[in-house]
């Protein structure tokens, strides 16, 4: 647990210096831990089991700036996939208490089978506006790195960022008012 | 889209995070909630007159270091209850000391009082208008503060709630003290901290509805 506290906590703060490719790692490495943490609770069948997966994903990754480095990085990760099983549950009018769980019961174990998702995020991508859209897409289908995506929209790299964001923003209000 | 899709997404959007971001912002609106008072009081109840001569003595100050005693300590823990998992007890400690102190200047001015001036002590002149106009003047700053935590990642929503309604009415009380002429520390240890309550509790029930994420 201490190893992966450290090993994690490591890419965290590369990744909040802005390495992208620690960054991707670290959701990487979560992915599979939130996947094993949230099927035990849901269930491994539970239909939007991978939409879960990815919608705590989004909210660890747009929630990064409330991490205080001198606080252990498993415990912020995992109260806030807590927070997102707890208002799954709510959504789904699930009447369940969750026992004030420890940091260690996610970690315990991954989970790196990807399981098929239920709501497409690429639905909602459509509903972003066109100009949105059309960056997101770039960045993500057709691979462009941020600055040959800016060059392509005649806009600055940090417009590009910015637009991205915003976008990412979006994605996860709109994830969590679907259900 | 497949999660590492999503991923490989997400890594695009890895700027560079700020330091310190989240307590310099907490600064700014809470700033931003005096200022409001204070624009507020100005056309609404006015300064007291003999303000000029109030800064010199012991009252104004007791009252001032009280309220904004309270206010810090709603910052401590909204800091604290923005960020998941984060653990601290100083907006508690906090609170304990000032209200402790509170209590023990009233006690013992409450000791040198007449039995025939207890009532003046307690009730001053204007206990029935000060914690209303208190949670008036915190409206604006708790609507901002709130505002601002939505950003952040507040996990026990009511209890965040009722923080940003301490800060809020604690720096509400301490503009309001601008105005308010009572000197008594009975008073202020009873009314003031009924219109900062009032904040807070208004902070609790909001919570819940307005920080969800």
């Amino acid at each position: 647990m201490s190893d992966l506290e450290a090993r994690l906590k490591t890419l965290m703060l590369r990744g909040l210096a802005g390495d992208a490719a620690a960054h991707a790692e670290l959701l990487g490495m979560l992915a599979g831990y939130l996947r094993g943490f949230l099927a035990r609770k849901m269930g491994r069948d539970a239909a939007d089991l991978e939409d879960l997966v990815q919608e705590s994903l989004l909210a660890i990754h747009l929630k990064r700036d409330t991490y205080d480095t001198s606080q252990p990085f498993t415990a912020w990760a995992f109260t806030i996939a807590r927070y997102k099983l707890i208002d799954w549950y709510r959504r789904n009018r699930i009447r369940r208490t969750e026992p004030l769980d420890e940091a260690t019961d996610m970690f315990g174990s991954d989970d790196t089978a990807e399981v098929a998702v239920r709501r497409d995020l690429h639905k909602l991508v459509s509903t972003l506006p066109a100009k949105q859209r059309a960056l997101l897409e770039d960045v993500k289908i057709v691979g462009l790195s941020n600055a040959e995506a800016a060059k392509k929209a005649g806009m600055t790299e940090g417009a590009v960022k910015v637009s991205i964001h915003r976008s990412l923003q979006t994605l996860m209000r709109r994830a969590r008012s679907e259900d | 889209m497949k999660t590492d899709q999503l991923i490989a997404l997400l890594a695009h959007d890895a700027t560079p995070v700020k330091r310190g971001a989240l307590p310099v912002r907490l600064v700014l609106v809470a700033l931003l909630g005096a200022v409001s008072a204070f624009v507020i009081l100005l056309p609404w109840l006015g300064i007291r007159p003999d303000l000029a001569e109030a800064v010199g003595g012991m009252t104004y100050w007791m009252k001032f270091i009280y309220t904004l005693g309270l206010g810090v300590s709603g910052f401590a823990l909204v800091e604290r209850l923005s960020r998941p998992g984060a653990k601290g007890v100083f907006g508690w400690l906090l609170i304990g000391f000032f209200a402790v102190a509170m209590i023990a200047i009233a006690v013992a001015q409450l000791m040198s009082t007449s039995p025939d001036q207890m009532r003046d002590a307690f009730m001053g002149t204007t206990w029935d208008r000060c914690p209303w106009r208190i949670f008036m003047l915190s409206i604006p700053g708790l609507a901002v503060i709130l505002w601002t935590m939505r950003s952040f990642a507040p996990t026990r929503l009511a209890l965040a709630g009722a923080s940003a309604g301490l800060l809020a009415g604690g720096v509400a009380a301490t503009v309001y003290g601008l105005h308010c002429a009572e000197t008594a520390a009975p008073f202020v240890a009873l009314w003031y901290s009924v219109g900062i309550l009032l904040s807070t509790i208004v902070g609790a029930v909001l919570g819940p509805r307005v920080l969800r994420w």
